[in-house]
């Protein structure tokens, strides 16, 4: 007797005026599971089991970046989606709405160089106890993509100590890497429930490599599919 | 009513754009320049002030990186 196939995982990515990653961050999805766009004035999450929030220029980052997509009637149900547990990975512009949404602490400014930069940079794995590191060691390089002008992370000194303490600092620049400028060289953040996840650097284009020059962003997508998979097992 | 709000980088937050514009200056023969901070003006018509800081804690500003000031035309 053939055993019938576990159901795949679906990721929903958000699509929003102005999104620019959200195709690159759909083919990503869909090497580890199944994977559909969301419209930003959709309400209804399509039954995902995860949320990318994709990089791209929301709304023409018009105000700030992130500013205005926050209060997109999707968001609204990611928001709702995240307080019930749901995986929530924010990528660059992504991230800045997870920001501006408070579903994160702190905000991204302006880089220090005052310039879109856009390089490989090499990461460094803080913390591999989460849903979105999951596949990854403590300490081991990713090497992934990074292209932004907004992209230095802030967070008032009180606020950064309880990150470090409670393991949501994820992701470090490696020595050197650190271009925007941000606070303690952070690439990446969760909440303090763990279940929402944002970074500058984009693991969707580093997928393959053959065009990504690495495949180590495909290890923050198999993360969230192994927790969504070991959550129903 | 018209208003204005005045948004800028909170104090003690590296300013880049400010740093930029304090390093021009002198280099274009303007001396006695210094503590120059960038920042956005949003001017609006608004029938209820009271609104207004509301407004800016919401949408206008980000109050964890910003300041804002609210300016009413008399």
């Amino acid at each position: 007797m053939r055993s019938v196939p576990a159901p795949q995982m679906k990721f929903g990515v958000l699509q929003f005026p102005g999104s620019c990653d959200d195709l690159d961050a759909l083919q990503a999805a869909r090497r580890v599971g199944d994977a559909e766009l969301i419209w930003h004035a959709d309400r209804d999450l399509a039954g995902a089991d995860a949320i990318i929030v994709p990089g791209g220029f929301s709304y023409g980052d018009y105000l700030r970046a992130g500013a205005i997509a926050r209060f997109s009637p999707a968001m609204e149900s990611v928001i709702e989606f995240a307080s019930d547990g749901g995986l929530v990975l924010g990528i660059c512009n992504g991230f800045q709405v997870l920001c501006e949404a408070r579903l994160l602490p702190g905000a991204l400014l302006g880089n220090a160089n005052r310039r879109f930069t856009f390089r490989q940079v090499e990461l460094e794995v803080l913390y591999s106890g989460g849903p979105f590191t999951a596949a990854c060691a403590l300490g081991e390089r990713l090497s992934i993509p990074a292209k932004h002008a907004w992209g230095r992370y802030y967070a008032d000194a009180q606020t950064l100590a309880a990150m470090d303490r409670g393991g949501q600092l994820v992701l470090r620049y490696a020595p050197g890497e650190n271009f925007n400028g941000s606070l303690h060289d952070i690439a990446g953040v969760c909440n303090e429930r763990g279940n929402v996840f944002g970074l500058m650097p984009h693991p969707e284009h580093a997928v393959d490599q053959l065009t990504g020059g690495s495949a180590d962003g495909l290890k923050i997508f198999e993360s969230m599919r192994m927790t969504v998979e070991g959550a129903r097992a | 009513m018209r208003a204005r709000v005045l948004i800028r980088p909170k104090a003690g937050i590296l300013d880049p754009q400010g740093e930029a514009v304090e390093r021009a200056l002198p280099a274009l023969g303007f001396a006695g320049v210094g503590n120059v901070h960038v920042g956005r003006l949003v001017e609006l018509d608004v029938e209820d002030a009271s609104q207004l800081e509301a407004m800016c804690e919401k949408l206008l500003a980000n109050p964890l990186v910003e300041d804002y000031e609210i300016v009413l035309e008399a």
